[in-house]
């Protein structure tokens, strides 16, 4: 399958995807091009974009969904990324919040440092990965179409899925600003969460 | 009453609902008490940096939780500490059983201990020994509710001279 899928981009996927959020998801994108391609996709107060902490997107991700269950949460992580934190599929398999959707973008190399190989570029394959660790309901995208089609659902409770994308090796298309402060700030109003007062206004 | 049972009733008085954990043998009364009682939900991680994650997440979404772990535990989650929680100002309350003091049989716990305290002070996050019964209810109580009020996160310390100490240990201890 992973041999085969055509090489997608992530810019353009992630736009899609923002296009079928219409619930005010959460998203929650990892470190680098994940969150820089979701910002390029339009700001929306339910986006959290990681600045540091490589690997913690899908953890963060699932705390979001476990304290909001009728709220979608996506999270949307890099292959060099997640390899850094198999386990949390483990985790995250067992716990099976029915809200969460996990993306994958597998360009076989960490882009952003040079564009070294990950262990996807060769035998590792993200989805058996996911299956093996208990998510059941892990799939390689086919094209654009297929990714739309496996995005038809309802993010609150259709429950939990992975999705791995085998994508070119182009960078992000923006630069997030790196101001975590108001990033979180922004995100936790954007979930309704957080004091509010007359600064709100 | 048991000073597991009195910790988790300090958790219960701040609407601490959710526990991330990997697993110790110190914290075992804890994580049985956490386990057993409906109040809590519990997650055990595979990684404490793991955890950090999930509270980041959950207290973003409006959930209180905590984090135990043991003292090497800590040492794996500088980075989360310092790239995550402290720039975002996402309180984080860690719940450490302290090894690699007082009758230590494994030299490397020993030595990553040693890194605990300078870790924390280096990256401005309150700490406190808990070592008895007498203080621990109201330490532990302010501290969380200060954490969670100034958007800080703090580390419960707890010492052998509350737990006893790594039963293993213990028994280690008298052929020492």
């Amino acid at each position: 399958m992973t041999s085969t899928a055509k090489r997608l981009n992530r810019a353009d996927l992630t736009k899609r995807l923002v296009a079928k959020l219409k619930h005010d998801e959460a998203v929650v994108a990892g470190i680098g091009n994940s969150n820089f391609d979701l910002y390029a996709a339009g700001h929306r107060p339910q986006n959290f974009y990681m600045l540091g902490s490589m690997g913690l997107a899908c953890p963060i991700a699932m705390g979001v969904a476990l304290a909001q269950p009728e709220r979608g949460v996506i999270a949307l992580e890099g292959d060099g990324s997640i390899l850094m934190s198999l386990g949390c599929l483990t985790t995250i398999g067992k716990v099976a919040p029915r809200n969460l959707t996990i993306v994958i973008w597998d360009n076989g190399v960490y882009q952003i440092t040079g564009k070294q190989a990950t262990a996807t570029a060769g035998a590792a394959d993200i989805v058996a990965i996911a299956k093996g660790a208990g998510i059941a309901n892990s799939h390689w995208v086919r094209d654009e179409a297929h990714f739309e089609e496996m995005l038809n659902r309802r993010f609150s409770e259709d429950g939990l899925l992975l999705l791995a994308a085998k994508i070119d090796d182009q960078p992000g298309t923006a630069q997030t600003p790196r101001d975590p402060m108001l990033i979180r700030n922004r995100f936790m109003k954007g979930l309704g969460v957080g004091r509010a007062g007359a600064l709100d206004a | 009453m048991a000073w597991s049972d009195t910790f988790l009733q300090v958790l219960k008085d701040n609407d601490v609902r959710l526990v991330t954990y990997v697993p110790d043998n110190v914290l075992t009364p804890l994580l049985t008490g956490v386990t057993s009682d409906n109040y809590f939900r519990s997650i055990c991680t595979t990684r404490e940096d793991e955890a950090v994650g999930v509270v980041s997440g959950a207290w973003m979404g409006g959930t209180r939780s905590v984090l135990m772990m043991q003292t090497s535990g800590f040492a794996l989650i500088a980075n989360a500490l310092a790239s995550l929680t402290v720039p975002s100002q996402i309180p984080v309350v860690m719940v450490i059983s302290e090894r690699g003091t007082m009758g230590e049989f494994n030299v490397g716990q020993q030595l990553v201990a040693r890194t605990m305290r300078p870790v924390l002070d280096s990256l401005g996050i309150a700490h406190h020994t808990l070592t008895d019964q007498a203080t621990m209810p109201f330490i532990a109580d302010r501290s969380i509710k200060q954490a969670f009020m100034t958007q800080a996160s703090v580390a419960l310390i707890l010492s052998p001279l509350l737990t006893g100490g790594n039963p293993a240990g213990n028994e280690k201890l008298k052929s020492a």
